[in-house]
This record gives structure tokens, sequence and C-alpha cells, in this order.
């Protein structure tokens, strides 16, 4: 043994400590100390031998060791040590409480856990309920005055969300058109309805693709800059100074950008839906051997207004939806990074699901209609 | 024979474009010693600790730490300093996703290789000798009050049982209770324990009853003494800081 020399007599035993006591060595000195050979019956003592360094850590070991064998009724102490760290040890008072330890075995601890889920739902859906409720009773308020309007806000979320999208929204459209005319024009090239392809791409961009990607976009782009905007400002008490001062936080952080993206998302999709069919027509000229005129008569043959409406009359309610639930989230954080991270996160994918939920919605209820 | 100071710092030199923060600044610390470290806002005590902290290269100067310079090191140097002082910073910046035992635990598993239990039963002791409950170390730092904040973070720079502790104003922010309770746990922990405490801090009841020695920062220098010397000084600022009204009110308290 290298910290450790154990010396057997008449009295007992004796145990010289030697060495480098540090929370380096822990690892060593608590093997060593795990395995002394000592009898119960004979009383041990530990006393400082070749002891070059020892730190709190070593201290420690020793101690608890010393306690642990006393608490087996076996006779053991510590002896002529010259160091402050024992007696520091003794003086500390008693912890103060117990760990709580309610672990609950397997099978209670997973029904526990669904309880626990179930309950979290529902105070989450109450919550939601409440933010919404909030939303519109601020709405209420500031729609009779029109200086509280907040423009500039308004202004400036519609620049964000909107003016710094168009790049991206624009090429996304674009190419989207493109791999759809390409599946396209293979499958109906076998009955030879190549011509169609043109049908495909402009009814589903303007229906559906348009839209729904656009929503998607900004979702990520914009629901995920509200959780986070907001989410920092109430870590940084911002919003409860709002507060203080006097001004409705809903009606300064929450309402100019659900309101900056339900006039943003319409006209980025407007702006897909041409971005779409420019893809469509330039696929079709290089593609589909159409000539521009050619391809201008399928289309027009093919859409009517209400194609176009079906798309754009969703584009509000998507745009409420993110914004909703990226400022809800953003307002649902407390305390740390951490969750400004989680909530972010939680902005983000439950925005796209809503948005392609209230899609399929939309899609029943148009073919009810017959739209 | 004078002992080898546990921090040597010589012709230090600290600029940003052309605003010189240090000018030639030299400090030496004794081991052992709770050294107070005041100096005017932006007089450059943050640029300081960085320095000391190898957080920031110097423009010019040596800083020693156990004896050995900090700006020529290698890695491996570096780390074993690291491994031998424990930083307290002034918001306590505990790593916000771990519990407090995971943030009291998080060098104690990197850099050593004990049983689980024996490390977490260390690590119930730091709590323990800072004064917290043990149902403190399965929280979140983002569930604690500013007071156990700053103890935990305590905790968390005692883990590896350094000899040298860098305290960033320990009680900024805190209630005048809780501060000289802190203020008490520092000096109990530095008596028993031995370590070398590096204080940086405004509040004068610190400085006044824990201080072993003041370094004051002014004109991009040191001045440095015993509290009696530092009073005796006649620097302009020095006689503003410590002869001020707050100074006098905390002076008649000690006395």
């Amino acid at each position: 043994m290298t910290y450790l020399h154990v010396h057997k007599s008449a009295e007992g035993i004796r145990v010289e400590v030697t060495g480098d006591w540090t929370i380096a060595n822990a690892a060593g000195l608590e093997a060593e100390l795990d395995t002394l050979p000592l009898q119960l019956d004979i009383p041990v003592c530990f006393q400082p031998g070749q002891l070059t360094q020892l730190d709190l850590t070593g201290a420690w070991l020793l101690w608890r060791k010393v306690k642990e064998l006393q608490d087996q009724g076996q006779q053991a102490e510590l002896a002529n040590f010259d160091s402050k760290h024992f007696k520091f040890l003794d003086d500390l008072p008693e912890p103060q409480e117990e760990l709580e330890g309610h672990h609950l075995p397997g099978l209670r601890a997973g029904l526990a856990g669904i309880g626990r889920f179930a309950i979290r739902e529902k105070e989450q859906n109450a919550a939601a309920l409440a933010f919404l409720g909030r939303i519109f009773s601020s709405l209420v308020r500031v729609a009779p005055h029109p200086h509280r309007w907040r423009f500039k806000d308004i202004a400036h979320h519609t620049y964000a969300t909107g003016i710094q999208a168009i790049p991206i929204v624009a090429l996304i459209a674009f190419l989207i058109s493109i791999v759809l005319a390409y599946q396209g024009a293979d499958q109906l090239a076998r009955f030879g309805a190549k011509i169609y392809t043109v049908n495909l791409v402009a009814i589903s961009v303007l229906r559906e693709m348009g839209v729904l990607l656009t929503a998607i976009m900004v979702a990520g782009r914009s629901g995920s800059a509200f959780a986070a905007q907001i989410g920092f400002m109430k870590i940084n008490e911002e919003v409860n100074a709002l507060s203080t001062m006097g001004f409705d936080p809903y009606e300064i952080l929450v309402i100019p950008r659900i309101v900056a993206l339900v006039i943003v998302l319409p006209l980025l999709t407007l702006l897909a839906d041409l971005m779409g069919m420019v893809g469509a027509g330039f696929l079709s000229v290089y593609m589909l051997d159409l000539s521009m005129t050619q391809f201008f008569h399928r289309a027009i043959d093919s859409i009517g207004l209400n194609t176009f409406l079906v798309g754009i009359v969703k584009a509000p309610v998507f745009a409420f939806l993110i914004g909703f639930i990226g400022t809800m989230r953003g307002m649902q954080v407390s305390g740390s990074a951490e969750s400004v991270g989680q909530q972010t996160t939680n902005a983000v994918v439950q925005s796209i699901f809503l948005v392609i939920m209230a899609d399929a919605l939309f899609s029943v209820v148009f073919s009810w209609i017959g739209f | 024979m004078a002992v080898q100071p546990i921090i040597q710092i010589r012709g230090l030199v600290n600029r940003f474009g052309t605003q010189v923060v240090h000018d030639g600044l030299d400090l030496d610390m004794n081991p052992g010693e709770i050294l107070g470290v005041v100096g005017g806002s932006g007089s450059g005590k943050s640029v300081l600790l960085h320095t000391i902290l190898g957080l920031r290269q110097a423009t010019a100067g040596s800083v020693r730490i156990h004896g050995k310079d900090i700006t020529s090191m290698d890695r491996a140097q570096m780390l074993d300093i690291q491994q031998r002082w424990g930083v307290l910073f002034q918001s306590g910046a505990l790593f916000s996703s771990l519990s407090v035992l995971d943030n009291i635990q998080l060098s104690m598993k990197e850099y050593t290789r004990m049983a689980a239990a024996t490390r977490e039963g260390l690590a119930n002791l730091k709590l323990q000798m800072v004064g917290l409950p043990l149902s403190a170390g399965s929280k979140f730092p983002a569930e604690l009050s500013g007071g156990m904040v700053k103890r935990a973070a305590l905790a968390r720079a005692l883990a590896l049982d350094p000899p040298l502790l860098f305290l960033d104003e320990p009680t900024s922010g805190l209630d005048p209770i809780s501060a000289s309770e802190f203020d008490e746990l520092i000096a109990y922990l530095r008596n028993n324990l031995k370590f070398s405490v590096f204080m940086i801090t405004h509040d004068l009841d610190s400085l006044f009853n824990i201080c072993d020695r003041i370094a004051v920062l002014v004109d991009k220098r040191m001045v440095v003494g015993t509290l009696d010397e530092i009073l005796a000084n006649t620097h302009p600022w020095i006689q503003r800081y410590f002869h001020g009204a707050r100074s006098r009110a905390a002076l008649g308290v000690k006395e």
C-alpha cells in the first residue's frame, strides 16, 4: 500500500498515513481505505506518517472512514494530526434537511409520468386559451384608438418578417415548382399527357404548395425569432418593467408581431405563387418544348380565380397561428437560457404542426363546399 | 527568507487601441492572505482579473501563479494551474442546464477518478460547507435566490480544494445581512482550509472586516498595503474612497 501502512501491536492496529492525500489521488486513497485489513474487536488508530500533503478531500475520506468504523462499533480514532481540517469537519453544522427522496419503483413511476404529462397538457391548453383571450382583449381595447396601433413596431416587424424573407421565399417557391414539374412530367408522359404537367404544377402551387411552404418558412424564421426575442426580454425582466410602467406587454410585444405576420404572409404567398408560376413556365419552355403562348393558354385554362383564392385565404389564418404560438412560447420562458432554447424549439415545432393541421381542415371544408 | 508569492505580477501593460488600462502594474499576493482589490469603475479591475485568469492576453508584462508564468505556458501546464484555482464570478455563472450538485461535480468528474457515491458525498460536503441545505443540490440555478446562487457558485469554486480562490464582487447584490454572512463564511473557510483569496470588491465592510491587505488600482498601477497603510495614503482618489461618508460609517461599525 502506498498511502496507508498498517502496524499491528498488542494494543491494536496503528495505521500510518503517508504521501499526498489530495483530491488528485482520491480514487487510490478510497481504494486503500476500503481494503484495510481490520477486525471489529481490535481498536485502530490513524496517525500521520510521511504525510506530505493533506487537503480537505483527503481529510474527509479519512474522517468519513473513522466515522463509519465507529458506527459499526469499532474503536477508531485519528491521533496527532496537526491539520485543522478534521476539526473543521467535526464543527460543520448538521445538514439542515434530508434529501427529498420519493423515488417510485418502475411501473408506478411510469404511471405517475403519464399522469404528470396529462396534467401538464391540460394546464398548457388552459394557458394557451388564456393567452388567446388576452390577445383578443388587448386587441379590442386598442382597436378603437388608432394612435395606439403602434405603426412603427408593426412596420419594423413587417420588414424583419416580410421584406427580409423575400429572397428565400421566392427561391423556394421557384425550386418546388421545378421539383413538381419534373416528377409530374415523367409520370404524365406515360399516358401521353405530358402537357397536363402545366395543370399539375399551377394548381398544386396555387392551392397548396405556395402558401404551405411559405408558412413553414415563416414559422422557422419568425416564429422562432418571436419566441427568442420575447423570451430574452422575459429573463431580462423587460416584460416586468413594461408592466410596472403601466404598459400592456401584450399590446406592445404581442399584437404588433401578430399583426405584422397577418399582413406579411398573404403578400409572401402571392410572391410564392408568382415565382411558382415562373418556375412552371421556365420548365414548360425548356423541358416540355411548349412555347410561351402555349404555356399561358394552358395555364389560364387550368386555373380560375378560386384556385388562387383557395391558397391565399389560408395565409392570414396560418400567420395568426404562427404569431400566436411564437409570442406565447416567448412569454412562457422562465428563469434560464435553457428555457429560451426549449420554448423556441416548441414554438417552431408547434406552429408548423398547427399550420399543417389547419391546412388539412381547410382541405376537408373546401371539398365539402365544393370550392 | 520571503515566501514565494502565490501571484506575482510584473510590469503588466494592457492596452485597448490607444487606451492604456494598466501601465507597468506590479502586484504580489502572499499565500494564505485575503487580498481585497478595489478601484473605480472602469479602472481595469475586470481586465486585471481576466489577465490573471488567462482569459485575456496581456499587451506586455508577466503574470506568475505558483511561480510559473502563465503568459508562456502550454496547455498541460495551464490545465494544472486551472485545477488549482477556483473562480466565483460576479453573477455566479452556474451552468443553467445542470443541477447544483452536478455543477459542483463537473470538474470532479472530469479530473478525478472517484467512485460516483464518493463524489456525490464530497459535493454534499461542499454544499454543507457553504451553508446550503442538501435539498438545494437537486435544484437548478434558476430556482435559487441570489444569496443561494453565490453560495452554490462558491461550492463549485471549492470543488477541487484549490489553494487559490478568485472572487469577483462576491457580496454584490446581497442584502447586508447575507453579505456579512458571506464574508464570515469566506473568512471562516480561509482560516480553516488555508487557501488564498483574491477578491475584487466594492463592499467596504468586506474590505475592513476580512481583508488582510488591500490593493487599490489607481493611475493604472497598484497601491498595496494593510488597511491602516491605505487609510494613511495621501492619494486623492484613495482619500475620497476611504474617507467618504460611506467609508466612515463602515469604519465606525468596525470600531
